[in-house]
């Protein structure tokens, strides 16, 4: 067994390159902020995912889209866990363009719990214009496309970041640094965490007390942008519950399979010299 | 194989068959007869690995395309169709994705022990040879693999990779655009790449089979890098290679599982998670990890032609080692300075692997020099040198003082 | 015995060039049609991209700082010095109004693709552009391996071997370009 540390070792110095630390355009590393759903064991938080959709649907979704995520997932197992009749109702309050009818023409009808979330543009050049030549980019996989921090060994310790990234965009909004106030762009905020920055065309999106939710939960801009990374966070993996379960019972059983060979083949061996 | 088959068919049927299709005696005579050194280390059961890990991307690969679709409107949604709404999805794609980086894993070290215990050298040349062949269809692939999503890096990596035919004189360009089928990566290079996506793994197959053909015509090579002199030396292949190889199969599945169970993006780039978007490149572009090395040997050289010459060298100088390694002492073991060197060679590829994951900065432009000059002087220079010069200890007589521990010093007893 | 093998040669030619042909550009992607462009809208110091034949086309409105920089430089300076644009005749000297159409010096049409491997070049950054108290203007800088590119669109900075092609265009009216 001993001879077989230098193979992992050099598995894993190889796999250490994938992910070479990267410039970053001189972005700042998203805050170390912790979620339930971390580690070979965590969860999402149930609680936490409605709050987030609600901070999507009331702020997000006004300009951005959500198009890899149909209302019917929010009941999905593992997910922010509606009820069946909660996603119909929620749906129902959307009207989603359908069509053509018998006669040919496109009609509005009331969402249903297997629609994709509509949103609130008909095409990217629609959202363009409206958002002074910005793409808001979809938020389906948002938090699996970006990094919070980098570097091969910071990622293996700590994740890839994508939903701290989200957190600290969304509550990291400042007054630009007086030595930069004269470059700033028209319609453009200061924002240091942005990948591509420091320059945003998105405005600060949150305020406390912006969202206001059912069961009092606090609501500050922390508290906002905490729920709809999280939520965000669920929309880009929403198998991760169901991953991680089926990796520890995979780990257990390939242990109890490698340690019954290992003994088999020291005996198979026994008389070899 | 050497000598008759041990098969001898017991039943009137089987008698029968064998006159006609002798398949049963060939099977037990290669798989579980086939006479092997008894003194292979742990190091040589990445062959067997590399053997599953291909028919593992080939199973999951051939359900992922009962899903997939290869349209460049629809391909990153069909992916994550796959992940979000097929059964397990999720788990197939993510097996074959970390698959491509577990087979790479696996090819390294299964390369690397090869150039430690000389296994290239005569008369193992055309074994070593089909493996660089392998490694090449494995690389062109997993690059055609890692298209088919079709997320920015999909894209963005297609179109680095296809311009590097542009740097052939005269007709470069018309090369590309062939390659292409229009005036950039487009539909129509979706659609042939995932042709021959589907196609290569098939023709590895085969490959795979030459190559274990030619390792049973020479038998396999040995850490001590001495032949067999008797059957005293070798073990049948099952159940002792059958049954270790089978342990460490099992423990290369627990890393692999690590990877796609609790880390299953760590080893790709996030940005491949944005769909493609012809008009804007990603601020840093970098291949998979497993090209990095050869990435860095391209950037190191400012030149277009010429980088895009050195990296192609960097892998065909592969196929010259069986003649460009002078010594006649076949195992790293027993060479000293080669022991040494070797190290510092190993250590020069994961260098030159970190250096292609940086940004083109001067600081990394510099060592990437350095290392590309020592990677291709190691070929050139230090291996026909080295072999010459250097005064090898003495190696056993047989394996089987090998496997006792003597030396050919010691007295025999 | 030769001659035989030899017209089964010719056979077996005919029969594989329709097997590489097929993946040359198809008849629906040789067709693809011309843009036009209308330049009014660009203020001077902008650049626009749009997409022709699949590849991203820049058009930047320079301002007098950026011709005059292009202008000071001499083409046998240059890393490459040809012209590279499809309206002027092959070979041409990469000076600045061989790089333009019609004398038009403050529209500058290119493609923005490396003439490395062909990643879209980044405006207004590198060494080659206008410095202004407001950072660089003009000049490109390729984020893939660092080829740079001055205000004329010429290359000044390797690994890239060529200037960025200027793709066939015309004026059809005074702020209207055909392209293709």
């Amino acid at each position: 067994m001993k001879k077989f540390i230098p193979l992992l070792f050099a598995g894993l110095s190889f796999g250490a390159l994938a992910i070479g630390a990267h410039a970053g355009e001189g972005a700042l590393d998203a805050k170390h902020i912790s979620y339930s759903f971390e580690g070979p064991f965590g969860k999402f938080d149930k609680a936490q995912l409605q709050r987030g959709y609600k901070v999507f649907k009331e702020v997000c979704s006004n300009c951005h889209s959500m198009k890899l995520v149909s209302f019917r997932n929010l009941s999905d197992k593992g997910g922010p866990g509606f009820t069946e009749d909660q996603v119909k109702a929620l749906a129902a309050t959307f009207t989603v363009h359908d069509g053509p009818n018998d006669k040919g023409d496109m009609f509005d009808r009331k969402g249903r719990a297997s629609d994709a979330f509509p949103w609130n543009f008909p095409n990217d050049e629609a959202a363009k214009a409206a958002n002074g030549g910005a793409l808001p980019p979809d938020l389906s996989l948002i938090t699996k496309a970006r990094e919070g921090w980098h570097g091969t060994f910071n990622q293996l310790i700590n994740g890839i970041g994508g939903p701290q990234y989200v957190y600290s965009l969304v509550s990291g909004f400042q007054d630009e640094p007086a030595d930069l106030a004269k470059e700033k762009p028209e319609g453009k905020y200061y924002n240091p965490y942005f990948v591509n920055g420091p320059w945003i065309s998105m405005p600060p999106p949150l305020s406390d007390g912006l969202v206001t939710f059912d069961d009092g939960s606090p609501n500050k801009v922390d508290d906002l942008a905490r729920d709809v990374s999280a939520f965000l966070a669920w929309t880009a993996e929403p198998k991760m519950e169901e991953r991680k379960k089926t990796g520890f019972e995979v780990m257990i059983y390939l242990a109890v399979l490698a340690g019954l060979l290992y003994f088999l083949k020291k005996q198979v061996w026994r008389d070899v010299h | 194989m050497s000598g008759p088959s041990k098969y001898q068919p017991t039943s009137a049927v089987g008698k029968w068959f064998h006159e006609r299709l002798p398949i049963v005696a060939f099977a037990k005579d290669h798989a579980l007869d086939f006479p092997t050194p008894k003194n292979l280390n742990y190091w040589y059961t990445f062959g067997g690995i590399l053997a599953v890990m291909l028919v593992v991307q080939i199973v999951t690969g051939i359900v992922l395309v009962m899903h997939y679709t290869p349209q460049t409107d629809l391909a990153f949604t069909s992916v994550e169709h796959i992940m979000r709404d097929v059964n397990y999805g999720w788990m197939l794609r993510y097996l074959h994705m970390n698959g491509a980086s577990m087979f790479f894993i696996a090819v390294y070290i299964h390369m690397f022990r090869g150039m430690y215990y000389g296994s290239y050298k005569a008369p193992r040349e055309v074994l070593w040879m089909i493996g660089v062949i392998i490694y090449l269809i494995m690389m062109a692939t997993a690059f055609m693999g890692y298209v088919l999503p079709w997320g920015q890096m999909s894209f963005w990596g297609a179109k680095v990779i296809t311009n590097l035919f542009s740097a052939i004189p005269f007709v470069g360009d018309s090369v590309t655009t062939w390659l292409w089928g229009g005036y950039s990566v487009d539909n129509p290079t979706l659609n042939r790449f995932f042709s021959l996506h589907y196609l290569l793994p098939f023709v590895l197959a085969g490959v795979v089979i030459l190559h274990i053909w030619a390792l049973h015509v020479v038998g396999n090579n040995n850490p001590a890098g001495v032949d067999v002199k008797g059957p005293g030396d070798t073990v049948p292949f099952h159940p002792y290679y059958t049954i270790k190889d089978g342990f460490v199969i099992v423990v290369f599945f627990m890393f692999y599982a690590l990877f796609v169970f609790y880390g299953p993006n760590y080893l790709g780039d996030a940005v491949n998670y944005v769909p493609a978007n012809p008009l804007s490149t990603p601020s840093h572009i970098k291949p998979e990890w497993y090209y990095l090395p050869f990435y860095a040997i391209l950037r190191s050289i400012p030149d277009k032609l010429f980088g895009v010459i050195a990296m192609f060298s960097s892998i065909l100088i592969l196929f010259f080692l069986p003649w460009l390694d002078t010594s006649r002492v076949r195992s790293g073991r027993y060479r000293p300075i080669f022991k040494l060197e070797f190290w510092i060679f190993a250590v020069v590829c994961v260098a030159l692997g970190f250096i292609g994951s940086k940004p083109p900065e001067p600081v990394y432009v510099f060592w990437s020099r350095i290392l590309t000059f020592y990677y291709f002087a190691h070929f050139i220079i230090i291996l026909p040198v080295l072999g010459l010069m250097e005064t090898p200890k003495p190696a056993p007589n047989s394996i089987s003082d090998d496997v006792l521990g003597k030396s050919s010093l010691m007295p025999a007893e | 015995m030769v001659a035989t093998g030899a017209v089964a040669a010719v056979g077996g030619a005919f029969v594989v060039w329709p097997l590489i042909s097929q993946m040359n550009p198809d008849a629906s992607v040789l067709a693809m049609a011309s843009i036009e462009v209308d330049l009014a809208p660009i203020a001077e110091g902008q650049a626009i991209i749009l997409k022709w034949r699949g590849n991203p086309l820049i058009v930047r409105h320079r301002s007098k700082a950026d011709i005059d920089t292009a202008k000071a430089v001499k083409p046998t300076d240059l890393l490459d010095g040809v012209a590279r644009n499809a309206n002027v005749k092959e070979g041409e000297a990469a000076t600045d109004d061989n790089r333009i159409v019609d004398g038009k010096s403050q529209y500058l049409v290119m493609l923005g693709v490396c003439t490395h491997l062909g990643c879209v070049p980044e405006g207004n950054k590198g060494d080659f552009g206008v410095v202004t108290p407001n950072g660089t203007t003009g000049g490109w800088l390729c984020p893939c391996h660092g080829s740079q590119y001055d205000t004329a669109g010429r290359v000044r900075k390797g690994p890239a071997p060529e200037n960025l092609p200027v793709p066939p265009y015309k004026y059809v009216s005074d702020t209207k370009i055909l392209v293709g």
